[in-house]
């Protein structure tokens, strides 16, 4: 059996995903910390994170070069923001017959929305830059989060939306050397773009044409490289990890992301069930057989007692136990779709991640000590316990 | 403030906050309070998946199509490639709607002047305020920062297209966004630091780049105040002449110690939140459950009316 630990200490890649607003940023964080702690190199490549947290790891200023983070770990944790438009410039520039052809692309209007706002390209890039720091090899564990849109698989699809994008028939065929009988088709094509002038405006078109002029014969470098990016996430190093609560929302999200990533050949390796809310008195669900809830109970009890100074507190608690329960009953049907992967369980945190000593308490929930220390026996020639400091 | 008074200030209300804050719940909830005070509403999704269906107990999607939630609420989506085909249609270019979305061209297109799309969405809210479809329309808008980007669009697309019926119709979303008495944006967020942080800044955003009203801010998610947690369980039994079983009186102080700390830090955030951010509060309980359907909507929204009534004139 894995367990989170068991990944972080032997694979190279860990991609993060799940819905928006779950504490997917502070999980992958944790995760790298958690590298780190275990001897590893490792480098954080984050999105978007909550200001604070950016702040902890050395992120106050766009570099899009990783940064050291200190920390009191045998290993190293580096930390990453991705800037979408430099990572694609730098996509553009590598593949750029000549510098005057990348100057034209870098320079044109139609490109600088494409590097800055076109939906699917931070998706894209972000697996651009885990693919560019993997190749460079300065790092043997490189943790992904991966970004906050509506559908947090896009990233999978994003390479071959843009190689379709820039394969582009109408424009394409506008800027096409004319041979002879294409001639027709492409006077048809202008047509038809002049047509489409006149609704949105002929300095739209014009940035258009011009992009796929100077992009021309650029195609065939990307495809190979989505190819490759796409080798690199199918390989038995990458890990990719489902993070969500346990609201049904999210839960519904999280269970079409395990169908879809199974679509595309990824098994989910590993679950984290994030905020949960406290179970009181531990106990559990699972009761069987139609008997009341626990949370059943104490709103009975908060009833009957409703005139005494118990009544309040039971009453509370079955509020919790309620919450609780919704949790387990959410969480379980996930728990069964991404079996045999490990589940792991953190609590509810009393405020946000926003430091490094966050960090180190996430990751007392996510790699509980009883269980990393069997699965430690597969990783490393560690013998002593994971060097946790306490705050 | 009465309820009536408060969905009548403009017939357009956008509905703006970070994913998983409620924003969904809250455009509900809003419908229903407006139902309850007598009005008719118009729910437009923008982003064609949503839970508002199930907030009012029903479990079919939402289409292009207006459908009846529940009496008085109707809803419909309003994607940009549903609202671009019938701008078109309307214009008597059907064929070259078709034929800009099945060869790629719109993508192109609507890449090389990102706000288009988003200007045919707004664009298209306007018509809906001018025929005055219901007494008011509820725009649950997109996600996150695309809030921003998707209201700042009709701005920065006057910059980049010169001529021609786009730029028309960005005139008129300015126009709409403008002006507090047809459209106001209502901010979501959630007692927590980083909500707390980005609501703060989406609201400055919006004020300083579009000039768009913005209503009161919601909170949603505070814990209901709990009187008479601060007690001793074992004391509490024996006052009320009762007897715990083993382990219940860790449970019970454990819970209501967690239940006082989150009341704690909620109220710090919130008094937070109001010092970086003149703006009124309207306070939505958290509910201890993890779905929301027809009855938590109608719970949300009596709560909701009793907030608005606190306001002042």
């Amino acid at each position: 059996m894995t367990s989170l630990g068991t990944l972080v200490a032997e694979r190279r890649i860990l991609v993060c995903c799940g819905p928006g607003g779950v504490g997917k940023t502070s999980v992958a964080a944790a995760m790298a910390v958690e590298g780190a702690v275990q001897a590893r190199r490792a480098c954080v490549v984050t999105i978007d994170p909550a200001r604070r947290l950016a702040d902890a790891l050395g992120l106050g200023e766009l570099t899009n070069e990783p940064g050291a983070v200190a920390g009191d770990w045998r290993g190293e944790l580096w930390a990453v923001m991705l800037d979408t438009a430099s990572t694609f410039d730098t996509l553009v520039r590598r593949y750029a017959r000549t510098p005057e052809q990348a100057e034209a692309i870098l320079g044109n209007r139609l490109y600088r929305n494409i590097a800055g706002a076109l939906s699917g390209t931070q998706e894209y890039m972000a697996t651009e830059k885990l693919y560019e720091l993997h190749e460079e090899g300065r790092f043997d564990l490189i943790v992904v989060d991966t970004p906050p849109t509506r559908n947090a698989l896009d990233f999978l699809d994003a390479p071959r939306r843009l190689a379709r994008f820039l394969d582009n028939r109408v424009f394409r065929m506008v800027v096409m050397p004319t041979r002879a009988y294409l001639k027709a088709v492409s006077v048809a094509t202008q047509a038809f773009l002049r047509t489409v002038s006149r609704v949105v405006g002929s300095e739209v078109i014009a940035d258009a044409v011009a992009f796929f002029q100077a992009f021309e014969g650029m195609e065939e470098g990307f495809r190979e490289r989505a190819r490759e990016v796409d080798r690199l996430l199918h390989s038995p190093s990458t890990a990719f990890v489902v993070v969500t609560t346990a609201r049904r929302d999210a839960v519904h999200e999280g269970l079409f992301f395990t169908g879809r990533l199974r679509d595309y050949g990824f098994d989910v390796e590993a679950l984290v069930m994030n905020r949960l809310h406290p179970r009181f008195g531990g106990g559990g669900v699972g009761g069987a057989g139609g008997r009341l809830s626990q949370a059943g109970a104490d709103r009975e009890r908060a009833r009957t007692l409703a005139a005494t100074p118990l009544g309040p507190l039971f009453a509370n608690l079955a509020d919790f136990r309620q919450v609780s329960e919704r949790e387990e009953a959410h969480f379980a049907v996930l728990a069964e779709q991404v079996a045999p992967a490990p589940v792991v369980r953190v609590p509810f945190l009393a405020g946000d991640v926003h430091d490094l000593d966050g960090l180190r308490e996430l990751n007392r929930s996510l790699f509980p000590p009883a269980v990393a220390a069997p699965a430690a026996g597969a990783a490393a020639a560690e013998p002593g316990e994971p060097d946790v400091s306490s705050t | 403030m009465d309820p009536v008074g408060f969905c009548r200030q403009a017939r357009v209300l956008i509905v703006a906050g970070k994913g998983g804050v409620g924003k969904t719940t809250v455009s509900a909830a809003v419908a229903r309070m407006a139902v309850e005070a007598g009005l008719t509403c118009l729910i437009v999704e923008v982003e064609g998946k949503s839970g508002l269906p199930a907030a009012f107990g029903r479990d079919e999607d939402l289409t292009y199509e207006e459908v009846e939630l529940a009496p008085g609420i109707r809803a419909r989506t309003l994607t940009p490639d549903e609202a671009l085909h019938e701008y078109l249609e309307d214009r008597g270019m059907r064929r070259l709607s078709r034929r800009l979305v099945s060869s790629g061209a719109m993508d192109v297109v609507a890449t090389a002047a990102p706000g288009i799309k988003d200007i045919l969405v707004l664009g298209k809210v306007k018509q809906l305020e001018r025929a005055a479809v219901a007494d008011l329309v509820i725009v649950d808008a997109p996600a996150a920062g695309h809030a921003v980007t998707f209201l700042t669009s009709a701005a920065g697309l006057l910059d980049a297209v010169r001529v021609g019926p786009i730029r028309a119709q960005a005139t008129d979303v300015l126009e709409l966004l403008s002006d507090p008495a047809r459209c106001q944006v209502l901010l979501v967020t959630l007692p927590e630091e980083t909500p707390v942080n980005e609501v703060v800044e989406t609201a400055y955003k919006l004020e300083d780049r579009v000039g768009v009203r913005l209503a009161p801010v919601v909170v949603n998610g505070m814990y209901p105040p709990a009187e008479g947690l601060d007690v001793d369980p074992t004391e509490a039994a024996e006052r009320s002449d009762s007897y715990l079983r083993p382990g219940e009186a860790e449970a019970l102080a454990e819970a209501a110690r967690f239940r006082c700390g989150r009341v704690a830090l909620q109220a710090a955030q919130v008094g937070r939140l109001a010092q970086s951010l003149a703006l009124p509060q309207l306070h939505l309980p958290f509910l201890f459950t993890t779905e929301v359907g027809a009855a938590e909507v109608d719970v949300l929204a009596a709560a909701l009316g009793e907030a608005v009534r606190g306001l002042p004139e």
